[in-house]
Order: C-alpha cells, then structure tokens, then sequence
C-alpha cells in the first residue's frame, strides 16, 4: 500500500510538468482550433535560449534569463501568431497544424546545429533540498512545479472568467465573427494568447530543465505526453489540461511499476483510445457543437 | 595580426593558389566520407563520432596527411534512419570515397553494410552490437570492444569485486541497450547471479523517479545500469533524489565524463568497466580528452574516441601498404594489431580479430568526487 | 457547384470540382509520361540517384493512399507510417522466415492493412474530425512498440537484414536500375488503380463527402461505408508502400514506421496539394529528395528544409499544386475563360 502511494505521489509531480506543458495545447485550440505540433519544442527552447546567452553573450543567469524569455515571447508568441498563424488560418486548420511540425523540425534541428547535440545542465531557481511525501523525496523543484501548475492554471481560469480582457478573450475563442461585431479586438485577443502560450512555455522550461537537463530532443517525450494529457483531460478547458496531466502522469508511474515495462508507453496511449471512445471530449472538455 | 603573420598568410595564400593551379593536384587529396547520425535519435552519439573524426582529419593533415596526400572529409547525416543511411552510403560510395567512415548504431549499421561489401571498401564503425560481426562481412571494422566482449568482464566485477548475488538491470531500449543487455544475461546466469528487476526505459526518457522508486524497493545488492549518458545522469540523478543507496554499475556509458558533468554529486560511486575513457590512465587518451574538449568546448565520450581511432585505422592500413588501395585496406586491417608505437594516432594496442571484431586492454573504474578513478587494468582477451 | 463560405476549404473544392473534370486526362498523360521518363532517367545516374528515386516512388504510394483518406474523403489519419510499417514487416518476415514469393507478401501487406483500416475506422466514425487523429497517433506508437518488442517475430530494434528483392517472369530485380524500374510499373499501377477509383462513381461520392458530409448523407450517399472504404483503401497503398520498402533497403528497423514518419506524410500531402491526384508526387519529392539535394548547404540542411516547407505553406496554404491551380484559375479568368466564377 505504502509502495502505491509513492508511485502516485511520484506520478502527480511527473504530472504536473506534462500539465503546464498541455495548458498551451489547450490555449492554441481554443484560439485558432488547431493543433500546435511544436508545443514539445516550445517547452524546450526557452532553456536553450538562456543557455546560448550565458554561453555566448557572458551575461549572468539572471539576464540571460530575461533576454531568453522575452525573446522567446516576442519569436515563438507574437512572432508565430503574425508570421504563421494569420496568413494561414483562413485556410483551414490542417495546414497551420503542418507548418507547426516543419516548425518544430526548425526548433529542434536550430538548437542542436547551434547549440549543443548535448544535454546540459541547468541552474534550478530553487534551493536544494528535498521533502519526503508519502515515500517519495520531493525536491522543491518538483513542489515548485507543482505549486506553480496549479497557480498558473487557476490564475488562467480567473483571469478568463473574471476580468474584462479574459471574457473577451473567451468570447473570441468561441465565435470569432459574433466577438468582432460586439466590438471586441478580436486580433490583439488571439495575439494575447499566443503571448501568454509563449510565456508559459518559457516557465515549464525554466521549471523543468533543472531536473531533466536541456537537450533539443527534450521536445519530443514532453510534447507526445503533454498531447495525450491535453486529450485526455479534454483539448478546449484550461483545467482539462490540469487533470489530463495529473491522471497521465500517474498512469505512466503505475504503469512503470506494475506493467511490463518495455509496453509502459502502451497504457497512457490505450487510455487516450477508451476515453476517446467514451467520452470523445475528454475528461473536463466541453462538448462541441457540431459544424456544418 | 602582425606583419609577420599577415606575410605568412599571403605566403600561404600564394601557395595555395599555386598548388590549386597546378594539373593534378586533385590526385594529390584523398576523400573520405563519415555518413553518422547527426539528427535523430542518435544525434548525440553521431555528433560525437563525427567530432572526433574531424579531430584525426585536423591532426593528420597537420602532419602532412596519409601518404602526403590531404584528406577531404565530407560528412553525411543518416537521420537515424536506415533508408536514408543506405542512401548516404551509396551516394559515398558513389562519390568514390576511399573508405565508409560510421554510422554508429546498429540497425543503420545493418541497413547498409552489404553496400560497402558488395563494393569492396572497408566500413568503419561505431556500433557495439553483438551481431554486427557475426554476419561474415569482410568489410566491416568496429572501433570499440563488442557487447560479447564487454559484458563477461562486467559480469565478472560484479560476481567477484561488488559480490552481488541479487541484481536490478536497467536498460534502455534500443539496439545499444537491448544489444547490451541480451549480452549480459548469459553472463549472469552463468555466474549464478539472479536479475530479481528487469528494467526497460524508453530512449530519451525524461523521468527516472518511477523506476528509481521501483528499483529502491527491490531486495537487490547491486543494480546494472546499461543506458547512453545523457539517460544516464537522469537516472542518476532520479537514484540519488529517491534514496537508491545500491551501488551502481555500468559501462563507458556510466562512468564517462559527461556523464559527471551532469549528474555531479549523484555520479559518485558509480562503478564499472571502461572501454575507451578520456580518463584511462593513458597518456595519449588523456591528452587526446584535452584537445577535443579545447576544440569543441565538450568532453568527449567514448564515440569522440572510435571516431578519431576510426581515420587513424585507415591511415595505418594504408601507409602499411604504402598505396592506395581500397579493398587493401580491408584486407590489411584483418587480424592485425595495431601498437601506439606503430601509428599514434591509434592510442592503444589494438587487435582486429578476423571478423572485425577488436580486442584491447580496458579498465575498472569508479567515480569518486566528481572525478573517473581507474581502479584496475583488464588485459587483452586474446593478446 | 456553388460553395459556401461555411467550408473550411474553399480554394481547393472549387478547383477540384470545376478543374478536376476538365484536367482529368492531363492527370492521366501525366501519370504514363512520368513513368515513361522515370523508366529511362536512372541510365547513368549512379546508384544512389537511383536509389533516391525509388524511395521517392515508394513514398509516393504511401502518400497516395494517404490523400485517398485527408485529401479526398477528408479524414486525418496518423497512422500512414504504421500501415507502411505492417507492409515493410509482413513481406519482409513472411519473406525471410517462411520464403514465400513478394506478389504474395506484396498482396497480404495490402490486406492486412486494408482489414486493419476497417477495424481502426470504426472509432473514425463513431468521432470525427480531429478524434481520429488521435487514435490513429496511438493506434501509431502502439504498432512501433510492438515492432520493437516482439524480437521473436520482427528483430525487434536489430531489425531484419537480407530481405530479397522479387522476380518478374524469371528476371531478378537485384540491381539498383532493375528494381527502380519495377517500381516504376508497380507505382504506376496503383496510381492509374487509385485514378480510376476517384472517377468513378465511387470516387464522386468521397467528394461529396468531403466537401459537405450532411449534404451527402441527405443525398443518399451512406457516409459509413464510404468514410471506411476510403481509409481502409488509403491504409492499404500505405502496406503496399511498405511491400517496396522492405526489398528496397533490403533491412527494415522499427525507425522509420514511428510516430515522425506518419507526420511527415501527412505534411507530404498537404505540401503537395491535398486532394489532387498529383499532389503526392510533388510532396514525396519535397520530402525525400529535396533534403538529399540540400545537402549541398552542409550540416544545416534539414533547418533549410523545415524553413522551404515553412515558407511554402505560408505561401500556399493549399499545397503547391493548390497555388498552381489557383494561378490557372487566375489565368483563365483573365482571359476571358468562361467559367471565371471566383468570388
């Protein structure tokens, strides 16, 4: 019994990183319905980019941090959404979808060609030191990513629900045409989500390299992981992306344990097909209405 | 840059033209091409393989090249993919390349050496699976021991040094780590040591913790940890953070230099068998893991290693003929022992046995303050 | 045929429905001078020309296959790479373990693969649009997992070497230019299979499918049958790629039939043109032959390659032959064509 314990414990901090790589997956659909195949690489980069400028610019961490992350924004958010998304999205979903893979082949090939072919090491932004829970030691940086999934995503519900800027932002999200004619800056609302997507990718990243290194191929493991979450805790909740983390993760810890591990990958993966089945908007997703 | 310089660069220049200007001089070069993973999977190991191929390039044509002829080195990306690796061969072989330098893992390996066997040129590879040579390819040359040479020693250790009697494996699963641990079971059963864990993880895995939890519950004295270094450090690094006080033991790919660098503390008291090691108490090794890491500002692993012995290996093979000849090569290399004292470039005495498969000296070694410290020098198997 | 702004891809059914019919017989003089001129274009190309053209045709089957399913009954399917896997496994264990002939091996992989759509498409139906993709991405990882893990009947990640290249009337196909040249006649076959498909009455109903499902279903057309006969077809030439494939590098792995693979021939269709029966010539070759021929610009070629494609779509949304199309529609309107109907 202990031993069950710590295996989920241990898959609720693994969770949580799938988690607030997901939120972006879930803040792309909900904007512009598709589906962002680079995400993995989203969280990857902004580490990268902190890195290059500690390594080629000799800033100190702090700076190289700062220069990372709005860089990062400024690219990959605001970036992304005027030179991809806008000339793209009247044009159906699916080849936006395509040009985020030929993006995320750009990232990851960028990183690795210009950068290092090596996992390196990062600075944790956290102290050492380790709490024990329920059999697990936790490291302040995993508590650290729990406490700041859980945060951003709730901060992200409140913003969208309870402020003027997030309704409009909702609004936009599910009838871009009808929030056009009520008056609502329809453009710089997706802009803003695109930015705020962009900035929680530079967080996971910062949050998570410290314990998994920085390497370009990080993109991939996250990216399939965060994806499953997204779909099963549901593509169109901010929350649902929250959950789907946090179940995945512990599946994937029990499944490690319990399973046959070379087939490990093979339980998150058959859960996606039965809640598909079942219940094909996820866990905490809405259900759509169908379009003609 | 001072006058001096600037004249000698003009010198050179001259030089240059001159010798570009003159007929024939295209003869006077010798092509080699090194088609490696550079993307994919095995972007990590290939990088490095390739590193310490242009590390030999640097260093030979610097002392007047092979034969006095200049090596070209063009290097082709496989993708980690054995279509594209059998394309890039062909296209080497195709270009006229004077040997096959790469890839590194197995199954690009199998996807493409009947090409440079039906050609009749010497492949040189960085691949460790047992039955790479098992095939009776002529042409095909490793650069590192075998997993079926490597594993008895490791199995030893652990029966004799660790006196583990119950042990946990982890593995990664692709052909390096699933080629090392079939080479390894036999090896255990045969001491009388029981694998109580069997641990697979995925290649590029992120997170150790489930599998660090696992393996602290299990009642095992030692745990064998056969995975590349970077999935290494993590696992370490997952160990060290759940309290796994089990020694570890593993290959190259534990206890090498990068590995340290990333696991820091939680690499201490790792343990085990190494091949090639910038660390070993070589000279030439050492030296060697100095220069590469002021070129490429990265300590080189044992793939920067079998790259740079790989040119080196042409390079003898050829001035032993003392001609060019590429189906030469192959057949020079065949069961010959290579000493430092013979080729530098070589690092240590080496033997190819008969099938390409080679035989060396390797060491025990353990991590102790962030640092390899080699404990025992293990002789030839068949010197 | 009118459209409304309501679809989600209006440039590329009013060229396939107003162009299409008219442009028919051009796809077909292209299909039999293409393989007229691909017979002959390796002599004196070197091997690995060759080479690298075979693997384009190869991959161009499986991409046709997967434009029968996206670019014509509108399903998006992640598994392509999957079925070419089973293809490439099926002939090359049946091959090497049991000795049996390719036209045998070549025929099961496609019914394997066709019977395997079936079963697959069944959630398909159940839920559309972007539901599928995900089943097809999981129905993807677990067939790579188990191509890995099952040594005892795929070689698992040592894979199967020595996988012979087929006979035809007795003649062997081993060298490079004679097994192109029997891909040449296979690809053709199936292309001119699939061609015949799409005009007949068969191929007009997965149109209708496409370009308005309720309309079809009111129409009569059973939306069931067709959305599952379209997949299960396009898996099909995805097994039969994988036939070709497993002679052709003559050693198969489980690397190339992963999750990535399935990406890339789904970006394949839709660089090339989704929906036009010359699109996955178009995108296979920007897939497969222009990274090799990017290798020129060194070791950043496949940034190079990310960036072409990048561009290409932002360019043309609608796939290269979609901006062709678009241009002739332009042209046509310009001068005075009569059906210059374009908003």
């Amino acid at each position: 019994m202990a031993e069950l314990v710590a295996y989920i414990v241990a898959g609720l901090a693994t969770g949580a990183i799938y988690a607030l790589a997901a939120i972006g997956f879930t803040l792309v659909w909900q904007t512009s319905q598709t589906i962002n195949f680079a995400q993995g690489e989203y969280v990857m980069l902004p580490a990268i980019l902190i890195l290059a400028a500690v390594a080629f610019l000799g800033l100190p961490v702090w700076a190289a941090a700062i220069l990372g992350a709005a860089l990062f924004v400024v690219v990959f958010g605001l970036g992304f959404k005027l030179a991809v998304v806008d000339p793209m999205i009247r044009h159906g979903v699916l080849p936006l979808a395509i040009a985020t893979m030929a993006l995320a082949i750009i990232m990851k090939e960028s990183a690795k060609d210009f950068f290092s072919s090596e996992a390196q090491t990062f600075p944790s932004p956290f102290p050492a030191g380790a709490v024990d829970v329920l059999g697990v030691s936790l490291s302040l940086q995993h508590i650290a990513i729990i406490a700041v999934a859980f945060v951003a995503i709730g901060a992200l519900q409140w913003f969208v629900t309870a402020t003027r800027t997030g309704r409009q932002m909702q609004a936009t999200a599910q009838n871009p045409g009808v929030a056009l004619i009520l008056g609502i800056p329809v453009a710089r609302m997706v802009m803003l989500t695109f930015a705020i997507n962009a900035g929680l990718a530079v967080l996971a990243s910062v949050l998570i390299s410290p314990i998994y290194l920085a390497k370009f191929s990080n993109g991939d493991v996250i990216g399939l992981f965060a994806f499953i979450a997204a779909i099963v805790g549901g593509f169109n909740q901010v929350r649902g992306a929250l959950a789907g983390g946090l179940i995945v993760g512990v599946v994937d810890s029990l499944a490690a344990a319990y399973i046959s591990s070379s087939y490990r990958l093979a339980v998150p993966l058959v859960l996606l097909v039965v809640i598909i089945l079942v219940k094909p908007e996820g866990l905490f997703g809405r259900r759509e209405e169908r379009r003609v | 840059m001072t006058t001096m310089s600037r004249a000698r660069v003009l010198a050179l220049g001259a030089a240059l033209a001159l010798t570009a200007a003159m007929p024939g001089s295209a003869q006077e070069r010798v092509k080699l091409i090194n088609v490696v993973e550079l993307s994919g999977a095995g972007a990590t190991a290939g990088t490095q393989w390739r590193n310490g191929i242009d590390l030999a390039v640097a260093d030979i044509n610097a002392r007047g090249g092979i034969l006095g002829r200049q090596i070209d080195i063009v290097h082709y990306d496989t993708q980690t993919n054995p279509g594209n690796t059998r394309a890039a061969v062909q296209r080497a072989i195709d270009e006229g390349t004077y040997s096959v330098l790469g890839p590194v893992f197995s199954g690009p390996i199998g996807a493409s050496m009947q090409i440079a066997q039906r050609a009749e040129i010497a492949q040189i590879v960085g691949g460790e699976a047992a039955g790479l040579t098992r095939q009776g390819n002529q042409f095909l040359f490793r650069t590192s021991l075998s997993q079926a040479a490597a594993m008895p020693k490791l199995a030893t250790y652990l029966k004799d040094t660790v006196k583990a009697s119950r042990i946990a494996v982890v593995w990664v699963n692709n052909d390096f780590g699933k080629g090392g641990r079939d080479a390894m079971l036999p090896e255990l059963q045969r001491r009388g040591i029981q694998v109580a864990l069997d641990v697979s993880t995925e290649q590029g895995q992120a997170d150790f913790t489930a599998d660090a939890i696992r393996i602290r519950n299990a009642n095992v004295d030692a745990v064998f940890v056969y995975l590349n270094e970077d999935e290494s450090a993590r696992f370490l690094l997952a160990a060290r953070q759940q309290n796994v006080n089990k020694p570890m033991i593993g290959e190259t790919t534990l206890l090498g230099a990068r590995v340290i660098q990333l696991a820091g503390e939680a690499a201490n008291g790792a343990r085990g068998h190494v091949g090639l090691s910038i660390d070993a108490p070589v000279p030439a090794f050492q030296d060697f893991g100095r220069r590469y890491q002021a070129r490429f500002n990265i300590a080189s692993d044992h793939n920067g290693l079998k790259g740079y012995m790989a040119v080196h290996m042409i390079k003898w093979a050829t001035e032993r003929m003392g001609r060019f000849d590429r189906k030469g090569v192959a057949d020079t290399l065949r069961g010959a022992t290579i000493t430092p004292q013979m080729e530098p470039g070589i690092l240590i005495t080496t033997k190819i046995e008969a099938n390409g498969d080679l035989d060396r000296e390797s060491f025990l070694a353990e991590v102790e303050n962030g640092q390899q410290v080699i404990k025992a020098t293990l002789p030839m198997i068949n010197p | 045929m009118s459209e409304t702004a309501a679809s989600p891809v209006p440039a590329k059914a009013s060229g396939l429905a107003g162009g299409l019919l008219g442009r028919l017989d051009g796809v077909l003089l292209t299909l039999v001078a293409g393989a007229v001129i691909l017979w002959f274009l390796p002599v004196g190309m070197g091997r690995y020309g060759t080479y690298v053209l075979t693997l384009w045709l190869v991959t161009a089957i499986a991409v046709m296959g997967l434009n029968l399913t996206l670019g014509i009954a509108g399903l998006k399917s992640l598994a392509q790479g999957a079925f070419m896997g089973i293809g490439a496994y099926i002939t090359a264990i049946l091959g090497t373990k049991l000795g049996i002939d390719w036209y045998t091996c070549f025929a099961l992989s496609g019914l394997a693969c066709f019977a395997l759509g079936l079963v697959l498409g069944f959630p398909a139906l159940r839920v559309k649009a972007h539901y599928l993709a995900f089943v097809t991405l999981a129905f993807s990882t677990l067939v790579w997992l188990v191509l890995r893990n099952e040594q005892w009947l795929t070689g698992g990640t040592f894979g199967i070497s020595n996988i012979a290249r087929p006979t035809l009337f007795g003649l062997r196909t081993d060298g490079a230019l004679a097994f192109h040249r029997f891909v040449v006649v296979v690809t053709l076959i199936l292309a001119l299979a699939l061609w015949w498909l799409v005009r007949s009455p068969w191929g007009r109903a997965f149109l209708a499918l496409r370009e308005n499902p309720i309309r079809a279903a009111s129409l009569g057309i059973d939306i069931r049958a067709y959305t599952l006969l379209a997949f299960a077809i396009g898996s099909a030439y995805g097994g039969f790629a994988g036939a070709l494939y497993a002679p052709l590098v003559e050693f198969i792995d489980p690397t190339p039939f992963a999750l990535s693979a399935s990406f890339m021939l789904l970006l394949m269709v839709v660089a090339g043109g989704s929906g036009y029966q010359l699109g996955p010539f178009l995108g296979a070759l920007l897939a497969v032959a222009l990274p090799e021929w990017l290798r020129f610009t060194g070791g950043l070629y496949l940034i190079v390659f990310g960036i072409v494609v990048l561009l290409l779509l932002i360019v043309c949304p609608t796939g290269i032959l979609g901006l062709l199309d678009r241009g002739w529609t332009a042209l046509k309107a310009r001068f005075g064509a009569s059906d210059g109907s374009r908003p």
